[in-house]
């Protein structure tokens, strides 16, 4: 069928399938992102310490090349859980900084330009459009984190020998289930957020607001109160509380502090909220982020 | 069901005039405990359908009730037999909106706007890349295709958001105010527009507009929309017809004398030129009585002919007669 055979005809054959059609979203607003030559520089920036992360595994492994580094890499850098949590929560801060350069303008730029009634008057419901959107920031942050993690982590086990997977499966999972939690929460928060403020940079400042104003504050709190029940508001150490549990490295007793009182001195032993705290602060901010959305994305806003 | 909805879209350009395309079954929409619509009980079944009504009568809200953008809040609709409540995707999958605000997304060619409404509209990707680049060429922005959105003028718009409801060639198509904003020509270019998809028989309109001009010109049935009432729902030709009372003649003898004998019937009677009158016949008079009289007072008709409603005459007996003002 031609352009030059101009006149109206409607569409004879098959359709796609109703459920993969907010791949479709992804899909175009890749185009756009990718478009960036920055984007691109920082995204290739992103796996750097994945780079690192799978130089020490082969270091490990490779005795010849102990031998000419002189250095016992074994005994330094031990490949355990430590290891890949600490990579996994360097590549999160990786993550959450795509997030603040991609995230703010996905919603936002549909309703300040109203074209959510062009999105919901087709068979795409409301739950399609924020899976959707919300997927442009999972692929893309999955690829940095918890798919390459997983990858070095069979890189690792491969190199280890066949029982060593068996005996630390546990920490592939908390790779794929640490990641997934910050993933999904930066994607809810960053939507939320775009569905609340339609311009990018007070987007952005918001969003960068949201996690660095309440640590201060639980920070503070945490100062003045000798507590570490401040942290409860912070997104930073619930994410780090979580990630702890599931690497199985988190203590409650973090820290112990002098206290003087009527001249005495007495130590204190500060207790982190427990895990079941963190894990349930952050259901509650996922709850939150949809509550919003829901309200947010609609065809039209009906004014009272 | 994809197979299904594809052999819909098949549908017969006679299919389209023989059932419904939109039943109201006593819908009724409220906000915040507000009525907007009240009661709205019909069957529209014409190729092209005007939805007129003053401003807050509630056009666009019985459109996007329709469209599933607000659930009713008493009865339900059908489109093409189906629940608008229930089938909602399957409608969806049937129907083309063209929205009154600027509605598109920023940073965009046409060309890949229209595409990607196409793909969510369940087109395959190559399929919706053809036709949206066919739907420029029909709308007339076949030269501008791949510029970004942002720059488009207003009428450009128009024509793009056009392009986008008619990509996936729906069954019925939505316009909501598709005029707004044009110069002349663009309008006129918009209404031929309307007009040759509404002759080609694959889709059914319905054309929601305050100007009168542009319902007049496109469609064929009309539902007036009064304080979320319908006031009027009627085939506007018939509606024309009907009013067989207002009649224009013209004549050759003596006038006053003649005119003296109508109002003895009964009749009203006003001279326009010397040899033209108007009349409204009243009660039992008919067009023999007419001749009889005329003959009688040796007056020759030369030309009798009914004066039609316009429109605005429909459109505004609508609003004297409904039950709220205006």
């Amino acid at each position: 069928m031609a352009v030059y055979e101009r006149g109206y005809k409607p569409f004879t054959g098959a359709l796609t399938r109703e459920w993969s059609r907010f791949l479709i979203i992804p899909r175009y607003a890749y185009r756009d992102v990718f478009k960036s030559k920055l984007f691109i520089a920082f995204f290739a920036i992103c796996f750097i310490p994945l780079l690192v992360e799978a130089i020490l595994i082969y270091l490990h492994h490779n005795v010849n090349a102990l031998a000419i580094l002189k250095v016992n890499v074994r005994a330094l850098i031990p490949i355990d859980a430590s290891f890949f949590q600490t990579f996994v929560n360097i590549q999160t801060v990786f993550a959450f900084f795509i997030t603040l350069l991609i995230g703010p303008p996905l919603v936002s730029r549909d309703l300040r330009n109203n074209a959510l009634p062009l999105y919901l008057c087709r068979p795409f419901s409301r739950a399609e459009y924020v899976l959707g959107k919300m997927s442009v920031l999972i692929i893309l942050l999955s690829a940095i984190t918890w798919i390459p993690q997983l990858l070095l982590f069979f890189f690792q086990a491969y190199l280890e020998g066949s029982g060593w997977i068996m005996s630390n499966f546990w920490i592939g999972n908390a790779i794929v289930i640490g990641s997934l939690v910050w993933i999904i929460l930066l994607a809810l928060l960053s939507q939320a957020v775009s569905a609340i403020l339609k311009w990018r940079v007070v987007a952005s400042a918001a969003l960068l607001g949201i996690f660095f104003v309440p640590t201060v504050f639980g920070e503070v709190v945490n100062q003045i109160f000798l507590t570490r029940w401040g942290s409860i508001i912070s997104l930073g150490a619930l994410i780090k509380s979580v990630s702890a549990g599931l690497f199985g490295t988190f203590v409650r007793s973090s820290a112990e502090v002098v206290e003087f009182q009527n001249g005495v001195a007495r130590q204190v032993v500060l207790q982190e909220p427990p895990l079941w705290c963190s894990w349930a602060a952050l259901f509650l901010i996922c709850v939150i982020c949809l509550a919003i959305l829901s309200r947010r994305v609609k065809a039209y806003e009906v004014v009272k | 069901m994809v197979a299904e909805l594809a052999q819909e879209q098949e549908a017969t350009p006679q299919a389209l005039t023989l059932a419904p395309v939109i039943s109201l079954e006593n819908l009724s929409v409220s906000f915040g405990g507000r009525p907007i619509l009240k009661n709205l009980q019909a069957q529209l079944r014409g190729r092209a359908i005007g939805l007129l009504g003053p401003n807050g009568a509630g056009k666009t809200t019985l459109i996007h009730t329709l469209l599933g953008f607000h659930p009713p809040s008493a009865g339900t609709a059908h489109i093409f037999g189906r629940d608008i409540a229930t089938d909602a995707n399957q409608i969806k999958a049937l129907i083309g909106y063209m929205p009154e605000r600027d509605s598109f997304i920023a940073k965009m060619s046409a060309v890949h706007f229209v595409r990607l409404m196409a793909e969510l509209s369940g087109l395959p990707s190559d399929v919706a890349l053809e036709r949206a680049h066919e739907a420029l060429f029909y709308v007339g922005l076949g030269e501008a295709r791949y510029r970004k959105l942002d720059t488009y003028s207003l009428g450009m718009k128009q024509l793009a958001k056009l392009a986008q409801a008619v990509v996936h060639g729906p069954r019925l198509l939505f316009l909501d105010e598709p005029t707004n904003g044009l110069d002349p020509p663009a309008r006129l270019r918009m209404i031929r527009l309307i007009k040759e998809i509404r002759d080609s028989g694959h889709a059914n309109i319905v054309l929601s507009s305050h100007l009168l001009r542009d319902v007049e010109e496109s469609c064929e049935e009309i539902l007036i929309l009064k304080d979320g009432n319908i006031a009027v729902y009627c085939n506007l030709e018939e509606e024309r017809k009907a009013n067989r009372k207002f009649l224009v003649l013209e004549t050759r003898g003596d006038q006053a004398k003649f005119a003296t004998a109508l109002a003895a019937l009964g009749c009203e009677c006003a001279f326009t030129t010397d040899h033209r009158m108007k009349i409204v016949l009243q009660g039992e008079t008919e067009i023999r009585d007419l001749y009889r009289v005329a003959a009688e007072h040796q007056v020759q008709i030369r030309r009798l002919t009914y004066k039609r409603d316009s429109l605005e005459d429909i459109f505004l007996k609508a609003m004297e007669n409904g039950d709220g003002g205006l």
